[in-house]
């Protein structure tokens, strides 16, 4: 009786994983870069998908395609860039310096898709990776430990730390008036 | 930049992932500590800013095309097939009870199961062979590079939701090289290196899963010898070009 409910939710493998398109194409879009590669890097995780798709039971579908895209993703990287920047997500954070706390808001609230595009574009890419998720996906964090295939706790710090260097990246690019917000 | 000690929990407040009485608990944080209200709103800003940047990528119309095209029509009926089953089995259990009348037998309906466990097997041990192969061309071959079970080990934490045992077998001249994280069956599984004069052995583990499919005992696939075998819930299989009675004799080792 179980069994009957899990295959009629996990459906058949185009409606399952169809919806999600756009999801995997932006997730691999924003890691590898461009078009081109993002769109052959989402095609080869459908062909795994499929191969996989006899062990989904039914589970968060995004989730589970997102895992699988994600993995596709980073073999890509590994074999095509594989100076390609990935840091730790535990490394300790710094203290804060509030000399100029208003102004620092005050160019957060300002900055641009452009500026934002850019600073995004410049994460280490396991940090654009969280960032992508959690913000544009609107993912909550037991489903970013699916697809990246670690503890929650890890997504908090990761979070963390990712917040930090956007915000870093996107006060550095406004030079020398956000610079007092900032920490080395 | 939240004070000391709260940066994680400010994440779970802003994001809505506290549980009731964490959230109260920050909320009162959060009224002596000028940090971290300063922090929160910072995020505020930087999530409106980010969210109102329209910067999710939306797939071309042809990438759709393209995938739908590309998938295997027979494979992807036969998956059709397989997960709209009401009427298979339906007609399985009704086949079943009119040859258990005949043959006094019950036990047809598992042939179809039993070739269909056959394939996954198959596949997964495709899959292991190919990434064993992967992991041979250069740079691939691990994630952390030590030949210390204790540095390998701890390496794992926070990678996986389970604790590989990592065994040092350098005294029976089985080296330990390191240990990567690969991919296979639809999850994160670890897999180890170990060396044996020139031939490199894979070995991967993953939980035991009541959905994993069942690896053969031993097999042999375009020259590359398997062995499976699972221990404390966990499954096993080492994978070399190793050959067969040398690679039985690293198992034994590590199995014990």
């Amino acid at each position: 009786m179980k069994d009957q409910t899990r295959d009629a939710n996990a459906g058949n493998f185009e409606q399952v994983v169809m919806p999600h398109l756009d999801a995997a194409y932006n997730l691999a879009r924003w890691l590898v870069g461009n078009q081109h590669d993002a769109e052959d890097v989402v095609q080869e995780a459908y062909l795994r998908a499929l191969k996989f798709f006899s062990g989904y039971r039914g589970g968060n579908a995004r989730a589970w395609l997102l895992a699988i895209v994600r993995n596709t993703t980073y073999s890509f990287l590994e074999k095509n860039r594989p100076n390609e920047n990935i840091e730790e997500f535990n490394e300790e954070l710094h203290s804060a310096d509030l000399s100029a706390p208003q102004a620092e808001m005050a160019l957060l609230q300002a900055a641009d898709s452009h500026a934002l595009r850019d600073a995004l574009e410049g994460l280490p890419v396991n940090f654009q990776e969280i960032i992508v998720l959690r913000e544009l996906e609107d993912m909550p964090y037991k489903q970013i430990a699916e697809v990246m295939g670690i503890p929650i706790g890890t997504v908090m710090s990761g979070l963390a730390r990712g917040r930090e260097k956007l915000r870093e990246r996107l006060l550095s690019q406004r030079g020398g008036e956000g610079q007092d917000g900032l920490r080395k | 930049m939240a004070c000391e000690n709260n940066d994680r929990l400010l994440q779970g407040y802003f994001d809505g992932e506290l549980d009731l009485v964490r959230s109260v608990e920050f909320e009162n944080h959060l009224k002596m500590c000028p940090e971290c209200a300063h922090e929160l709103k910072n995020q505020q800003a930087m999530r409106r800013a980010l969210r109102g940047a329209d910067l999710l990528e939306k797939a071309p119309k042809s990438l759709e095309t393209r995938i739908v095209d590309s998938l295997p029509r027979e494979k992807r009926q036969s998956i059709v097939q397989m997960r709209s089953r009401p009427a298979i089995r339906w007609f399985a259990f009704a086949t079943a009870i009119a040859l258990a009348i005949f043959l006094g037998a019950v036990v047809v309906r598992n042939v179809d199961n039993d070739r269909q466990a056959l394939a996954t097997e198959n596949f997964l041990a495709q899959e292991i062979v190919s990434s064993h192969i992967h992991s041979l061309q250069a740079g691939h071959l691990f994630d952390v590079e030590s030949t210390d079970q204790h540095t390998v080990k701890p390496w794992f934490d926070g990678k996986l939701d389970f604790a590989p045992p990592v065994v040092d077998l350098a005294d029976y001249n089985f080296r330990l090289l390191g240990g990567r994280l690969e991919y296979l069956d639809g999850r994160s599984v670890a897999a180890l290196v170990y060396q044996r004069q020139k031939h490199l052995i894979n070995v991967f583990i993953w939980p035991q899963g009541s959905t994993s499919p069942k690896l053969p005992g031993a097999k042999s696939i375009q020259g590359y010898n398997l062995i499976s075998w699972k221990r404390d819930e966990m499954e096993f299989c080492a994978v070399s070009d190793l050959n067969a009675a040398e690679l039985r004799g690293f198992v034994r080792l590590l199995d014990r």
